[in-house]
Formats: structure tokens, sequence, C-alpha cells
């Protein structure tokens, strides 16, 4: 069933493939750029030769030791949204069910408000926004599941316990201090600005200890597509595996959050754009996470760089994804229109 | 969402169940208004600190020292601005279902309080001396635009669509102007130091100026209100139908988008975005009066401020001598009602 499927989307395939190439590319490029840019310009030239150590210190202080950290953070987070909102889309069958929507970041939010201002300090933020993120999503999960857990009620039970985590948020912020407040609210932007060598260090190994089980995983998924009664007949224990990947890409969104605060949308437009691009029916990881890490080290660039003073990248994701979701709801309701 | 089942009155009906009904809707009505009462007197009683009946209303009478300063320059205002807000939003909440046809819509759910709350943002960072009155216009046109952007994108999708597309319409849309209104504010200490007990949707310290300030547009937005509830009813009916019956759904429209901005601008401009209460009121209205939409908006008038007061009193009492801002209340109790909503086999058409 499987290698009939295979062989009539050797063509899907083989876009997927070159997508994800030509991605790859437009990234390391655009990271390249991204490198040069800031206070001090440095030629695309200069860049690489202080990547590979052959430039003056000066030039490899700027470059690696300040603007590296960042540009890989941005690769690596856009990354994990892009894998994190593929596996959400796909478990709930909607483009509009990726973490950022159904109020995963919000309680990743609550978690890290509540650490700043109950412990006033920072060390505590990056276990407590993965704390929050998960019980928010294990409690969107388990006010959603009706014999199975049905798209539309995990979108609706994530938008109510959005909107209840963000007037606790509010209510907060309110009782903290200005300047926690004030932390909490930079936070909260989600921005990659002040992040160095020892965050990147930390980022990249949690998110690639979470892709050892996706590698598991990812075939489960696919299977799943086809419908949980296939995929029990194939072998899959389907409740099991669902509570799995809900766990492995809430933890992949928890993660971003918690070092950058919430970014919101690229989960949901990464895999939403390569589905486009491919006309592929089904999940593809990988080129989600490609376009992920392009659209977060681009957005980053442009944030950064662009506006008179530096805004927070949670900003510019958040208009260009808005924008998208209102535009991908217009031609939905087009669809059923016809 | 059959349209059998929503004519206001059935045909069938003779004219002594009709009497009949007449007689327990204004029943209830007197019901709803007692149970404000209530509140309103526990409202005046309750807070960081209680006073006895007794001497409340002393206070009301004459000068007897801290009560009255309690009561009369604290506990008076905030309850009436309570009352306004929550009567705002209600009638906001039930025009925007009675038009959608949809049983999630909310000022708040839907981001029109998001627009507006950008347009206060923007006035007070553009202009820092700003008035109250510049920023109620502000709030005004941020929830126009917001409304017509969200309706627009409601009515497209014909019959079959869920009313889930609406939602999350207005949901992406609220996410996206609450992102640039906190982004606007981060950048400015001084815009975040008044927004950030402004953003939390209390009704305390605001005081007589607040309530003189809106309640002329709230007076406006309930006239138009009025006007649009029988249109509303023939749009009950499917749009085929009411123009049939010849009422002018434009015009219907027009209003209910009038009085929506009006309403929920206003409560926005003066106490920040409230969730759930625009949801929750109409349900439990039509819950008790069925689907007609001028017995819906008058229950509505009176839940409303039933349901913000006591928000409001609960707030007050949980954290002693804390206070928990009414707005945060709602959402608590709102977010079950909503998931409730949800969970049940099919959410409940209109």
């Amino acid at each position: 069933m499987l290698r009939a499927g295979e062989r009539a989307s050797s063509r899907t395939l083989l876009r997927a493939f070159a997508l994800t190439a030509a991605l790859a590319a437009v990234t390391v490029l655009a990271a390249v750029v991204a490198l040069g840019l800031g206070e001090m310009r440095i030629s695309a030239v200069d860049v690489v030769r202080a990547l590979v150590g052959d430039a003056g210190t000066a030039i490899e202080t700027v470059v690696v030791q300040w603007r590296l950290p960042r540009v890989l953070l941005g690769v690596v987070f856009g990354a994990a949204l892009g894998l994190s909102g593929a596996i959400f889309q796909s478990l709930t069958r909607n483009p509009l069910g990726s973490p950022d929507v159904i109020g995963f970041d919000s309680g990743a939010y609550t978690g890290a408000v509540v650490s700043i201002i109950a412990v006033g300090s920072t060390a505590l933020v990056i276990p407590s926004a993965l704390a929050g993120g998960i019980a928010t999503a294990l409690a969107v999960y388990l006010l959603a599941y009706r014999r199975g857990v049905h798209g539309f009620r995990l979108i609706v039970v994530g938008i109510a316990l959005t909107a209840l985590l963000g007037s606790v948020n509010t209510y907060l912020l309110l009782k903290a201090s200005l300047w926690q407040a004030q932390m909490a609210a930079v936070w909260g932007a989600g921005s990659l600005n002040g992040l160095d060598w020892s965050d990147a260090r930390a980022g990249a190994a949690v998110v690639l200890v979470l892709l050892v089980p996706l590698l598991w995983l990812g075939r489960r998924l696919r299977m799943l597509e086809l419908g949980d009664d296939a995929a029990a007949a194939m072998g899959v224990a389907v409740e099991p595996v669902r509570l799995a990947l809900i766990v492995v890409g809430v933890s992949l969104s928890a993660v971003v959050t918690a070092l950058a605060g919430p970014v919101p949308f690229v989960a949901l437009v990464a895999p939403q754009l390569v589905r486009r691009i491919t006309r592929a029916p089904g999940v593809q990881l990988v080129p989600a996470a490609v376009m992920g890490a392009f659209l977060l080290v681009t957005c980053d660039m442009v944030a950064l760089n662009v506006p008179p003073i530096a805004l927070p990248v949670g900003l510019m994701t958040i208009i260009l994804g808005g924008a998208y979701l209102v535009w991908l709801l217009v031609a939905q309701s087009r669809k059923e229109l016809r | 969402m059959t349209t059998g089942t929503t004519a206001p009155e059935a045909g069938a009906a003779g004219i002594g169940d009709r009497a009949d009904r007449r007689r327990r809707r204004l029943l209830g009505l007197a019901a709803a208004a007692a149970a404000l009462a209530v509140l309103v007197v526990l409202s005046l009683v309750f807070g960081s600190k209680p006073l006895p009946l007794g001497e409340v209303i002393e206070a009301l009478g004459r000068d007897n020292g801290d009560p009255r300063v309690i009561v009369v320059e604290q506990r008076i205002p905030r309850t009436v601005l309570a009352i306004v807000v929550g009567l705002a939003l209600a009638v906001a909440g039930a025009l925007m279902q009675g038009l959608t046809r949809n049983p999630l819509a909310d000022p708040g759910l839907l981001g029109v309080s998001a627009g507006a709350a950008l347009g206060v943002v923007l006035a007070v960072r553009a202009v820092p001396a700003a008035g109250d009155l510049l920023q109620v216009w502000a709030a005004f046109l941020g929830a126009v635009a917001t409304a017509c952007a969200v309706f627009l994108i409601g009515s497209m999708g014909g019959r079959g669509r869920s009313p889930v597309t609406l939602v999350l319409g207005g949901v992406a849309i609220g996410a996206v102007l609450q992102g640039i209104a906190s982004t606007v504010v981060l950048l400015n200490q001084s815009a975040f130091l008044t927004m950030r007990s402004w953003q939390a949707g209390s009704v305390a310290d605001l005081g007589w100026p607040a309530v003189a300030t809106i309640a002329p547009f709230v007076g406006g937005g309930l006239v138009l209100a009025a006007y649009a509830a029988r249109g509303l009813n023939a749009t009950a009916l499917g749009e085929d139908l009411a123009t049939a019956l010849g009422g002018n759904q434009w015009l219907t429209r027009i209003a209910v988008v009038g009085a929506v901005t009006l309403l929920c601008g206003s409560a926005t401009a003066a106490v920040g975005v409230v969730w759930f209460l625009g949801m929750m009121v109409p349900h439990i209205a039509r819950w008790i009066t069925g689907p007609d939409q001028r017995w819906i908006l008058a229950y509505s008038l009176l839940l409303g401020p039933a349901l913000m007061v006591a928000a409001d009193v609960v707030g007050r009492v949980v954290v002693i001598p804390d206070e928990i801002p009414a707005g945060v209340v709602t959402a608590v109790i709102g977010a079950p009602v909503l998931i409730f909503m949800v969970r049940r086999k099919k959410a409940s058409g209109l």
C-alpha cells in the first residue's frame, strides 16, 4: 500500500527534496548576510574567513563570539518550531492546529512569568517555561479528549486556555515590580536579543535530544495520517504514539519559548508553506524544519536591521504570520464555497 | 443552525400560550433585575474593608467619616462603571452572536476588543497627553476596523461553514493587533506603566470621569442595538427568508457594526480587554428566553451588569487585602464555560 503510494508520489518527493535543498542554500546565504550586518558591517568574504578562523581577532570576535550564537539559534529554533508545527498540524489534521494557535506558548509564558516574579531571577525560567508549556498541552489534550481528540475541539479548548492564561499573566505582571514586569514583558515579546554561546549550546543540545525520538515517531506520524484504524491495523499503538508525538512537539516549541520567549506563527506557517509549494498531501518533517529555519533567520535579520530601532523578532513573525493566517482562512472558505 | 427551530414565535402557538410565555419572560426579567440589585448591594458592602449594611446606608445619607469616603468615592463609582461596562459588552456580544449566528462570538474572542485596545495604545503613544475622549475615539476606530474585517471573514464560506472559522479569524486578527500593541507599549516605559493596569480589565480607581466619558457612547450604542434587534430576528431565519420578509439586511448589519463599535470601544477604552462576558451572557439569556433577539438583548442588559459586578466583587473578596481585576475573574469563569460548550455533542446553533 505504501509502496504503490510512494511510486505515485515520486514527483512530490522530488519537489520536496528540491525545495529542501534550495531553502537550505538560501538559509545559509541569509545566515552569512546576517553575520555581516550590524553596527560594524563585515563583507561576506570576511564573514566566511572569520568562520574558518582566517580573519583578524576583532572581526572574529564580532562574528563568532557575538553574532554567530544568535544566527545559530535562529536556525535551530526555526527548525524546532517548523517541526513542532508539522507534528501538530498532522495530528489535528488542521492547518490551524499548531502549538502557538492552541495555546502552548501562553502556558510556557505563564511558567516563565511565575518564575521571574516568584523567584526573581532568570535561572529557573527555562525549566518553569518547559513545565508550563507541557502542563498546558496536557490540559488542552485532556480537556479536548472525548473518545479521541477531535481537531476542532482541540483548537477551541486551546483558545479558551490561552485567554485564561493571558489574563493570569496580565494579573501576575500587575503584581510584580515594574522592573520584573518589564523583564517578563521583554521576554514575552519573543526575541533572540542577548542570547550568547551558553544559550546556543543549551538550546541546540535539547533540540538534538528531541530529534532522537522523532526519528522513530516520524514514520508512525505518517501512518496516523491514514486514519486511526488504518494505523492500528499496521501495528501502531495509536494513543500512546499520539501522546509521545504531543510531548515531543510541545517540548520543541517549549524550548524555543523558554530561551527566546514566544515566537508566534512560525510553527503555523512553515509546514503550510511547504505543503503549498510541494503540493504534497501529508506531513513533511524535514522540509518544514528547513522552512522554519529560513523564516526565523530572515525575520530576525530584518527585525534587527531594517527598522530604526531593533524590534523583537516575535513582532515580525506575528505580523507576517497573522496576515498569512487571515489569508489562509479566506482561501479555505473560498474553497468551501465552490 | 437549522432555520426551522429558530423562528422567534412559533406560529402555531395559541394566544394563551403566548401571553403565558410573555408573563414568564417578564417575571424572569424582574428576577434578573432583583439579582442585579442584590449584587450592587454586595458590591457596596464587600471589599478590602467590609462594612456592615447599616453603615453603608448611613453613609449614603450623611457624612459618617471613613465609610462615607469608601462607599461614595470608591465603591459607588466602580459599581456604576462595572454596570456600564457589563451591559455594553453583553449587548455587544448578543448582537455579534445574532448577526453571525455563531454561538462563540464574543468581542474579546473575535478580536474587536484587541482592535480597540490597539487604538488606545497608539493614541497614548502618539499623543502622550491624550485625554480620555481622544482615547475613546481611537478605540472606536480600532474597533470598527476590526469588526468589519472579522465580519467579512465570517461572511465568507457560505452555509456549511463551521463556527470555528469566524472565531479563528478573529483570534488571528486579535493576536496580531495585540502583538503590535504590546510591542508599542514595550518600547516606551511610561506607556508601559499606564497600560499595565489598564490591560487587566479592572474597574477600580477610575471613578466618575470614566463613566461620564463613555456613558453617552454606550447610550448611542444601545439605541442602535434596539433598532437592530428586529432585523436580527429576521436574520435568524436565514438570509433568503430575511430578504423576502422585506427587512433591510444591510441597514441591520450597519446598525450592528455601529452598535458593537460604540459599545465595545467604550468598554475597552475604559477598562481594557474583558474576555468572555459577551459570550456567556447572551447564552444565559437565550437559555431563559428562547431565540427572540429583543428579549435576549433585554436580558443581556441586566445580566451583563450582574455578571460584571459579581466578577468585581469576587475579585475584591478572594485575595483580601489585594484585588484581582474583574477582567481576570471573567476570563477564569468564561474559559471553562467555553470548554464545556465545545465538549457538548455539538456547539449549540442559533
